[in-house]
């Protein structure tokens, strides 16, 4: 049986998987590398574009199936181009567009092969695209393996350097047994609800002797989430990577990545498993406290920066799962939390990133004096950072944390809501230590570091993004309001 | 709209000096006045917010009421009352005294520009704590001094400044948590967030579980700022290591946001809740009444005196309000203004004093403050009197009103409890008399210098130090030479523990080393005192700052002029100061690292004129004396004219507020009276 395909609804992933490709055979026929880079930011631009011809349009949904198999069952989609999918579509490519940025000098100076490179990046970038619009289990699965692959290899390019190769392996090994774990969750919900498309998942009404098999089953499936996300306890793989990997890609992770992980948690919880969700509920719970508690807490003895980014967004990971803990009561108030604090998180964090790749310290000691050298920057950083912590003036870092806060009180889980609270005041710590650095005096004089041309756009734009949202916090929470 | 604006001036007036200081207001001074004008137009602003207030009104004036994030239900709604007025006028008051104050005593430490930045930042965020009617800006507000506040401590704090100003974030931002878990409970519950509309209902619609909780976390959120015992030991160290403005905003307006806090949000919002806790509330009220003072009996320093008994005053203050009756939450916001009035005062004295002799510790003051500076010890009297409590000051009413509301607190409380709170409290009250006396009569009373030595000593000493035959104006040799000498030979051999070499002066043999605690940094402190007050910024200090190894000192060291022996000369180290009158003495001089003994002090002479060049009085010359050290007064001198601009107003207000209690309680009393419900 022939379906017909609606090319406008997977055209953002499909743009990006060709300009892949495409990239791959122009640096096999000898373009300059330079402008591989750009090519790779204008294909994601074209792609952002599409989303946002597809934002103004209804909601597109293919890969349906056919009336003859649907019986009296809801219509059953793979790939479904809503308000949600869209949100987090131009989320991913915008960050997208930030990283790739940031890695065009990375890659000169590292030595990267820059064809795989930017390759490698956008193949995971379209995985990320179809995680996000994915409506069944096995679509889902593969969309998480085609942003999981591309990214071992990425974090394992500097092959000279075996810090790097450990941190693929143990990225890879962490990740194949979170996928294991996940299938044969998949096969248990499967076997008990007979489908695999989420709208007949969360419809099916397993036995009460199955009913059991199927809450396993939905919990191995978080496992795998779980990892993509860096909870705990999938999160050993966190600072190791982000250390050992070019530092563009591990920015990748630590947003695109994760952003894509958390779209895929809500939609596998809200649209698949919302009758399970006493079981998920305190699961997600616990995790959320543990996550951010050991976050916080390892990242207060970090002393280097990278990994110090890593902890934090460990600890991050916490806050994001938090609304989702309230379990099907006011659940869907509590994903546009979710989607909000992802949504905000990924600007701030790109922006510290950026400027760690700009600046090349890797030392928490070398940042002091920073913003006697480069006033600007060292101000971008400290405001990035005062907004992870949460704190005025960065606004828009607090309306975030009150949003997540707002959704779990609603949801009836206060204690977590109180553990979050000592959390943030952990976190304050090593954020505000780090910026306090920055304006103390250097030991010994430092030179102004000069930032590369293609890492000024990157930063300017991390830093509109926060210093626009601080003000008009609005802007993306009626858009994740809209969408969600 | 004009609280709007009056919270849009100082906000953009920090936002003004973000632009590189190349294009606006290049300068330190000029941007001092930029602060001075800013904070003057924002106390012009909340000013005429309260003209036409007509006491008696309990509604909300000015209000203004607009969408900022409707997805969550954050709306910009400000609006002034009887309440909030009188501390939107006295954060504004104190702001601009502060600045005022900047003026003519620029922090040592440098970064004008920031400094001014921050103190805008931090008056938005108090003004607008006090007149947000909405829970969450209340929240982002509330938060808004977190950082500026920080970073004052932080820069600009004595030696233990990095350590109090992350105690202070860490506390303060802890119990924000709660606090905020504590508002969304209201807010998620009660399906508003708009404050006026939960103060009507008064807890309807909020179960008494919902209530009991919500009222334990913004409790404990109020609590860490207020601050109440046991949760107060982010405060002394803060108020000690803040520079002189920190300490005056802290104390005086920022410990009154978690008051403010109890009576706007907590108890007409959860008043079962406040039922549950009032006597819990009460009772570490008074815990801390009693624990305030008696910790401030056992205080040495002077401005850690100071804010231990903030601790005493706010436990008042909360036990007033922990009576749920009127007249106690009346006495509770009374109390705040008189506190914040009257310790915005002491600490700037304390400051004044500090500058002058280097040291806020009692015992190196001496006494005799009275005969030495007259003018600067009878505002120090006052202060201290004010803060006891003597009736017909600002102090009393809070306290007596307090007291009087424990006696018939709120029918559903237990009596008992309460009766035994009052007696407690006015115990409290009698200490809190023992220690402002014992501080009065070791500081401003006494003979002269009485904590350093006796007379013959004192003769000793005094020829020892150069400066008199030199270039000290006549007849003072025993006020002005003296103390100076004697302190540094008090430094001496506690420095020389930390090896930082300085040979005992001769005024040290009789010099009381036992008076010192502290180590080589409070004798470079004290060092500094003598030749320009700040250590940090005039450098006098040199040698002991040197061989403490500190690093602001340091920096600011400067070339000591010889002595006028002669015997030493002028070192090129930074450390290296010739000793003077120890050199008059022997061989010190000749020793690494001496210390001038007490050249700097005795050479600058009390009564020096400002301006007068009083360092290099040696013929050695080679001095090379800044422009601050030029202008900072003699150690020890009196109060100056500039000094009372900013002394003055907080003086008339206590009295004013202190002989005609009426006017404050006229305008709080109508509000508090529909925040309890009518009763």
């Amino acid at each position: 049986m022939i379906q017909g395909i609606d090319y406008a609804a997977i055209a953002p992933p499909l743009i990006v998987a060709v300009a892949a490709v495409a990239l791959l055979l122009a640096d096999a026929f000898d373009v300059p590398g330079r402008l591989l880079g750009w090519l790779a930011s204008g294909a994601l631009l074209v792609a952002l574009g599409a989303v946002v011809v597809l934002a103004a349009g209804d909601r597109r949904a293919t890969f349906c199936l056919p009336a003859g198999l649907r019986g009296q069952g809801p219509s059953s989609c793979s790939y479904v181009a809503d308000g949600f999918t869209l949100l987090f579509q131009g989320l991913v490519l915008a960050a997208a567009v930030i990283v790739v940025l940031l890695s065009v000098a990375e890659v000169a100076e590292s030595r990267l092969p820059v064809g795989e490179y930017h390759f490698l990046l956008l193949a995971a970038i379209a995985g990320a695209l179809v995680l996000v619009a994915a409506r069944d289990l096995v679509t889902l699965v593969v969309a998480l393996e085609t942003l999981s692959l591309p990214v071992f290899a990425l974090v394992a390019l500097r092959r000279y350097d075996g810090r790097a190769g450990e941190a693929a392996l143990k990225l890879f090994l962490v990740s194949v047994v979170s996928a294991a774990v996940m299938l044969f969750g998949i096969s248990l919900v499967y076997g008990s609800t007979g489908a695999m498309h989420l709208d007949r998942i969360a419809v099916a009404r397993p036995g009460p002797d199955l009913a059991p098999v199927a809450a396993v089953g939905v919990v191995l499936v978080l496992a795998g989430f779980a990892f993509k996300v860096a909870a705990v306890p999938f999160h050993f793989w966190a600072p190791d990577v982000y250390q050992g990997a070019p530092l563009p890609v591990a920015a990748f992770l630590s947003v695109v990545s994760k952003a894509a992980g958390f779209a895929g948690l809500a939609i596998v919880l809200v649209l698949g498993f919302p009758r399970y969700g006493h079981v998920w509920g305190p699961l997600i719970a616990v995790l959320a406290a543990v996550t951010m508690t050991v976050g916080n807490l390892v990242a207060l003895r970090q002393r280097h920066a990278v990994r110090l980014l890593a902890w934090s967004s460990v600890a991050q990971s916490g806050y994001m799962l938090a609304p989702l803990a309230v379990g099907t009561d006011r659940l869907p108030e509590a994903v546009a939390a979710t989607v909000a604090y992802v949504a905000i998180y990924s600007v701030m964090n790109l922006g510290a990133f950026a400027v760690v790749i700009a600046v090349k310290i890797t030392d928490l000691g070398g940042y002091r004096g920073l913003a006697r050298s480069n006033p600007v920057t060292a101000a971008a950083l400290a405001f990035f950072l005062i907004c992870l912590a949460g704190l005025p003036p960065g606004v828009i870092g607090m309306i975030a944390k009150i949003v997540v806060f707002r959704a779990t009180v609603a949801g009836g889980v206060t204690w977590l809501a109180v553990v979050m609270a000592v959390n943030t005041a952990i976190g304050l710590y090593y954020y505000l230590a780090w910026a306090a650095r920055l304006f103390a005096p250097a030991e010994e004089a430092v030179q102004a570091r000069p930032i590369g041309r293609p890492l000024r756009p990157a930063l300017a734009a991390t830093l509109a993004g926060v210093v626009v949202l601080s003000a008009a916090p609005q802007l993306v929470l009626q858009a994740v309001t809209l969408a969600t | 709209m004009i609280l709007a604006i009056m919270l849009a001036v100082p906000l953009a007036g920090a936002l003004a000096l973000l632009v590189p200081a190349g294009r606006f207001l290049p300068g330190d001074a000029a941007v001092r006045r930029y602060g001075v004008g800013v904070s003057g137009l924002t106390l012009l602003l909340a000013m005429a917010a309260a003209v036409g207030f007509r006491p008696g009104t309990a509604g909300m004036r000015h209000e203004i009421d607009l969408a900022w994030a409707p997805a969550i239900g954050l709306r910009f709604h400000l609006g002034v009352d009887g309440v909030s007025l009188p501390l939107v006028l006295l954060t504004a008051l104190l702001t601009f005294l502060c600045f005022v104050h900047l003026v003519r005593r620029p922090q040592a430490g440098g970064h004008a520009r920031l400094l001014t930045a921050l103190l805008l930042t931090l008056e938005v965020g108090m003004l607008g704590t006090f007149v947000a009617l909405d829970l969450l800006l209340f929240f982002v507000l509330f938060e808004v001094v977190l950082i500026p506040m920080y970073a004052v401590i932080a820069i600009w704090g004595g030696p233990g400044r990095r350590r109090a100003a992350y105690k202070f974030i860490l506390y303060t931002l802890l119990g924000s948590g709660a606090l905020l878990v504590g508002l969304l409970l209201i807010g998620v519950n009660a399906g508003t967030l708009d404050m006026v509309e939960l103060a009507d209902r008064h807890g309807a619609g909020l179960s008494r579980g919902v209530q009991v909780t919500a009222f334990l976390l913004v409790g404990l959120g109020l609590a860490v700022k207020a601050p109440m015992w046991p949760l107060h030991t982010w405060l002394p160290d803060a108020h000690t290591e803040a520079p002189t403005v920190g300490s005056v905003l802290l104390a005086g307006v920022l410990l009154k946001m978690g008051t403010y806090g109890f009576v706007r949000i907590a108890l007409p919002m959860a008043p079962e809740g406040a039922e549950v806790w009032a006597p819990g509330l009460g009772l570490l009220a008074v815990v801390g009444i009693v624990y305030g003072a008696l910790a401030c009996l056992a205080q040495r320093d002077l401005k850690r005196l100071i804010a231990y008994s903030s601790v005493g005053h706010m436990g008042f203050v909360l036990l007033g309000i922990a009576t749920l009756t009127p007249v106690g939450v009346n006495a509770a916001l009374f109390g705040n203004v008189a506190h914040g009035l009257i310790t915005g005062l002491l600490f700037f004295l304390a400051g004044t004093v500090k500058e002058r002799y280097g040291t806020g510790d009692l015992d190196a003051l001496g006494g005799g403050m009275l005969a030495r500076a007259p003018r600067l010890a009878s505002f120090l009297t006052f202060a201290a009197v004010a803060s006891l409590g003597l009736p017909g000051l600002a102090g009393f009413w809070g306290e007596m009103l307090a007291l009087l509301g424990a006696y018939r607190p709120d029918p559903e409380l237990p009596r008992t409890a309460f009766l035994i709170y009052m007696v407690v409290g006015g115990l409290g009250a009698v200490l809190t008399a023992a220690y402002f006396l014992r501080l009065l009569a070791k500081v401003t009373h006494g003979r002269p210098s009485a904590g350093l030595e006796g007379g013959p000593e004192r003769e000793d000493a005094v020829p020892a130090s150069p400066v008199d035959g030199d270039g000290g104006p006549g007849g003072r040799e025993d006020e002005a030479g003296l103390p100076a000498s004697l302190v540094n030979g008090g430094g001496g051999p506690e420095a020389r523990e930390d090896e930082a070499g300085l040979p005992a002066s001769p005024a040290s043999g009789g010099g009381g080393p036992e008076a010192r605690e502290d180590e080589a940094g409070l004798a470079s402190s004290v060092a500094g005192g003598e030749g320009g007050p700040d250590a940090r910024e005039d450098a006098v200090p040199a040698s002991p700052a040197g061989g403490d190894g500190r690093p602001d000192a340091r920096e600011g060291a400067a070339h000591f002029p010889a002595s006028p022996a002669g015997g030493a000369d002028v070192r090129e180290d930074v450390a290296g100061l010739p000793s003077s009158a120890a050199g008059g003495d022997g061989g010190l001089g000749a020793r690494e690292d001496a210390v001038p003994a007490s050249l700097a002090g005795g050479d600058g002479g009390p009564e020096a004129p400002e301006g007068a060049a009083r360092l290099p009085a040696s013929p050695a010359g080679g001095a090379e004396a800044r422009e601050g050290v030029a202008r900072l007064p003699a150690p020890g001198a009196d109060a100056e004219r500039a000094e009372y601009a900013v002394w003055t107003p907080l003086v008339a207000l206590i009295l004013l507020v202190g002989l005609w209690p009426k006017l404050l309680l006229d305008l709080t009393a109508a509000p508090v009276r529909a925040l309890l419900g009518g009763g």
